[in-house]
């Protein structure tokens, strides 16, 4: 066996035992925690995980998160594809300098954005609403669309679009009915991005919401209480936290290799 | 591939023009509004200048934050750039296991930052996590991340590689796949050994993935937030306030909007500085390996 | 240099063959002679790929044996064959100079520095790369890094064959030819052992001493251009080589002599005895130079409808029919082409039969 093989191994492992630990933690009870250390649950339980199901300030955080993930990805992919259409086949007055701006913002601190952000949306009303939420992610996730789009479709031959053009076709339909179609795998791996980016993201999604949109990370906050650590609850909030990417991971997994490939994420 | 020169393509871009620039330039206007000026309230602002820059500027805290923040950048490119190379070579690359492996892989990446503080404060603990309580007990080890800088330092750097060099990782697996096999072939016909095979097929294969990944991970660990701020609150003491720990603290915080907006300033003028650099850099790399 | 034998070779990709349809490569005994040059032609998907790199060792046969002058090499890796292989795409060391690109090989093995140089020197003359020897290897044209490719394989003095896989493809067509003499050059000068695979007959009958040709993982026939052109030995290979093809006409063998099938002719044809008792399928086939076509009857002519003459530059091509089978006629330029309707004759000593898709006559 090789020795880079022997790495992955034990690469692996590491990156299993803290996963294992939540999961181990998320059903044993606070007592069991609290009483020492055991590597598997004395009494397994899964209360930890009924009580997220069955109260709704738990479990409309999940609702919340994938509410406004979803909206993120949906807007990201709909104002980036004609952008990275129009990076990818033209020259015009301030390409370069746009598509630099667009990856600065990219690259921006959240922390920046913190207070002028939480000013902006309480101005216009939509404070603690998902579009809120939706639309602070877009900073970062519309121009890592256009960045990962624009990839994909600078491989599509230009000959496809003048063909098309001169059977007939208008942009709008040329766009919708042949070249969406022919960066189908393009469009999945960049809403893979979107929704991970948006999916892990906290900062602007707490300081954006109270109520009504309060992500399922920020709802995570709540175990501590004048009772101490509420362990078990928080580990079974974690684990579930966890399983939306799991998921996703598993539908793109094909996808994935060749998502980085083009190296634009 | 040759571009055509159309103006009118700016109407395709003004969608996203439209709403980055509403979630990008009004706060910029808002920051700089802030730099400028002492607010009180609505009709009771002052015209400051440059003060709250010459204050941020000389406070030892944010000199501090700053360096503390390039080492924390340095030493995460130190350890998860090489890592995420050797991961990348072993892993399968065919397969039922390359599939396993690939989701294996992404996982950490999916998952909330807070909930990655999350996992780690709790396994780092003494008492109820399994890596605390091994190097305490089994290894003999006196280790307590709440308390002393050098053990919060560790922790948060391990983290750090836990959480991000899977994408390093993942950057170059990809990269190694799409080298067709005739190199391989004509390597070992060639009688080139494995070292020769890396450096002279595999690295400059990866020359364009690997500088994405050291661009991301420079900027993504300079902006380094909730993770840290999970699992150590910035302490013990300020031995882990990076940057955006620091201004948060002070925007947050202490609510003082001036600093808080000067610090903002700076910071962001740092990020596109490097980014500026980054950017030409991997275009000039961009275009000599487009030529293959 | 080496005779490279391959004995009862046989390949499959997948673990289990039982059927033939899962054999890459179907059972072959054959031979490469020490210094020819050898093209190998067959159609995309031919099994041409595998064999080569069963030579080469990059793909280690699942039956039967490799012999290099007699020695056993089944087991060994390319590298310890001393093989040379030039690939399709071309491969070059981005990182490296044209100089040490042509090095490598022999540094791997580690030869004397002056060695190597001389080396170098000698084969980036040959090659036309002198000039560009302290350049870059990564900026070049497609075929200046073929070239650094055949050049990694003739630096080494002691590789027992070179092989080719289609290495032409990415080359403008200008330029292939240049690259195509400089290959027949260097095998004139050195007679190392050549294979190289193309489904291009033009190369293959341009480039090589003796054709090998591939159909269905099989080899069909070996042999000069001149007789792959006049003696097919397969069906496929008159049908494949030569422009157009062969013609074929299905016939019935009786006492009378051949009869052309669907039709009331009869052939009274020497190659009638060969016919004599063999069942199956019998097949003439005449290539459409032979094929002659009278304005006039003649001894031994069959009246044919003349469907179509195409005047090409240099000859004409006529399409005729004769009852329900269609022929080509590859005519001089000067000739005189009857209307309508006309005399064919197929002249004994360039008519084949063929049983089954085999020559028999």
């Amino acid at each position: 066996m090789s020795r880079s093989r022997v790495v992955v191994i034990v690469w692996f492992v590491f990156l299993l035992l803290p996963l294992y630990w939540l999961f181990n933690m998320s059903l044993k009870t606070n007592a069991e925690i609290l009483s020492g250390l055991t590597l598997v649950p004395q009494n397994p339980t899964l209360a930890n995980y009924r009580t997220i199901f069955t109260d709704p300030s738990w479990y409309s955080g999940y609702i919340n998160s994938l509410t406004y993930v979803g909206l993120n990805t949906l807007i990201s992919l709909s104002v980036a594809l004609p952008a990275a259409y129009a990076f990818s086949r033209y020259r015009f007055i301030g390409d370069k300098h746009m598509f630099f701006w667009l990856l600065t913002n990219r690259m921006a601190p959240a922390a920046v954005f913190l207070l002028p952000f939480f000013q902006l949306y309480q101005t216009i009303g939509l404070f603690d609403t998902h579009i809120a939420v939706a639309l602070a992610h877009c900073l970062f996730n519309v121009p890592l669309a256009v960045w990962i789009l624009e990839g994909f479709m600078s491989g599509v031959p230009k000959e496809i679009d003048e063909t098309a053009y001169i059977d007939g076709y208008g942009f709008p339909r040329f766009f919708l009915t042949i070249f969406v179609p022919l960066i189908r795998s393009g469009i999945g791996v960049t809403a893979f991005f979107c929704f991970m980016f948006s999916w892990v993201e906290l900062l602007l999604a707490r300081t954006l919401t109270t109520v009504n949109a309060k992500p399922i990370a920020a709802t995570m906050t709540r175990t501590v209480s004048a009772a101490g650590m509420d362990w078990a609850t928080l580990a079974a909030a974690g684990v579930l936290t966890i399983v939306p990417g799991a998921l996703v991971i598993w539908f793109v997994r094909n996808y994935i290799a060749k998502g980085f490939a083009l190296g634009r994420v | 591939m040759d571009k055509t020169e159309n103006n009118k393509a700016w109407l395709l871009v003004l969608p996203v023009f439209v709403i980055v620039a509403f979630s990008a330039i009004i706060p910029l206007i808002t920051v700089v509004n802030y730099a400028f000026q002492d607010i009180l309230g609505p009709q009771d602002r002052y015209w400051v200048g440059t003060e709250w820059f010459r204050e941020v500027l000389t406070d030892d805290a944010l000199q501090e934050a700053l360096l503390r923040q390039l080492v924390f950048s340095t030493a995460v490119l130190l350890v998860e750039i090489p890592l995420g190379i050797v991961l990348a070579l072993g892993m399968p690359s065919r397969g039922a296991g390359a599939s396993a492996a690939l989701v294996l892989m992404a996982l950490p990446l999916l998952i909330p930052w807070n909930v990655v503080g999350t996992i780690w404060q709790i396994f780092a603990r003494g008492d109820i996590g399994l890596a605390g309580w091994f190097i305490n007990g089994p290894l003999g080890l006196d280790y307590n991340y709440t308390a002393d800088p050098f053990d919060a330092w560790v922790t948060i750097l391990v983290m750090d590689v836990w959480h991000w060099t899977p994408l390093v990782a993942l950057l170059c697996y990809a990269g190694l796949r799409a080298i067709p096999d005739a190199y391989y072939q004509a390597a070992s016909i060639d009688g080139a050994s494995r070292w020769s095979v890396f450096r002279h097929i595999e690295l400059p294969k990866m020359r364009g993935v690997l500088l994405i990944a050291v661009l991301l991970r420079f900027m993504d660990s300079f902006t380094i937030y909730t993770e840290p701020f999970v699992v150590t609150g910035g302490g013990p003491g300020n031995a882990t306030t990076f940057l955006s720990i620091h201004l948060a603290k002070i925007a947050v915080g202490q609510f003082d909007l001036g600093p808080a907006a000067a610090i903002s300033i700076v910071y962001f003028l740092i990020i596109l500085t490097l980014s500026f650099v980054f950017y030409n850099v991997m275009i000039r790399v961009g275009t000599g390996s487009s030529k293959r | 240099m080496a005779r490279i034998e391959l004995r009862d070779l046989a390949h499959a990709y997948g673990p289990r063959p039982e059927r033939e349809e899962d054999y890459a490569l179907k059972r072959a005994d054959f031979a490469w002679e020490d210094g020819g040059a050898y093209a190998l032609l067959g159609p995309s998907g031919c099994g041409k790929t595998t064999m080569l790199n069963i030579i080469s060792g990059l793909v280690r046969p699942s039956e039967g044996r490799v012999l290099f002058d007699g020695k056993d090499v089944t087991g060994l890796s390319p590298a310890a064959r001393n093989i040379a292989q030039v690939f399709q795409f071309p491969v070059v060391y981005d990182t490296m100079s044209v100089g040490e690109n042509l090095a490598f090989p022999l540094k791997n093995r580690g030869l004397p520095r002056a060695e190597i140089e001389e080396r170098v020197r000698e084969v980036a003359h040959m090659l036309e790369l002198s000039p560009m020897l302290h350049q870059r290897a990564a900026g070049l044209a497609a075929d200046a890094k073929q070239k650094i490719s055949v050049g990694r394989g003739l630096v080494r003095s002691d590789v027992a064959a070179i092989l080719f896989d289609e290495p032409l493809t990415v080359i403008d067509p200008h330029l292939k030819w240049r690259l195509r003499r400089n290959l027949k050059e260097i095998h004139a000068r050195f007679r190392r052992t050549l294979v190289y695979v193309t489904h291009d007959q033009n190369e293959a009958l341009t480039f090589a001493d003796k054709v090998v040709v591939m159909h269905e993982g099989q080899i069909v026939q070996t042999g000069t251009p001149q007789e792959l052109f006049e003696e097919p030995a397969h069906r496929f290979v008159g049908f494949f080589i030569g422009s157009p093809g062969m013609n074929f006409l299905p016939v019935e063998g009786d006492a009378a002599g051949l009869r052309l099938e669907g039709t009331t002719i009869v052939l009274g044809h020497e190659l009638a005895a060969q016919a004599g008792g063999r069942s199956g399928r019998l097949e003439l086939g005449i290539r459409p130079e032979f094929l002659e076509l009278h304005e006039t009857p003649v001894a031994e002519g069959i009246e044919a409808a003349v469907t179509e003459v195409q005047d090409l530059g240099n000859f004409k091509l006529a399409t005729l029919r004769l009852g329900p089978h269609l022929l080509k006629a590859k005519l001089h330029e000067d000739a005189a082409v009857p209307q309508a309707r006309g005399w064919l004759r197929l002249p004994p000593a360039r008519t084949r039969l063929y049983a089954e898709g085999r020559l028999i006559g």
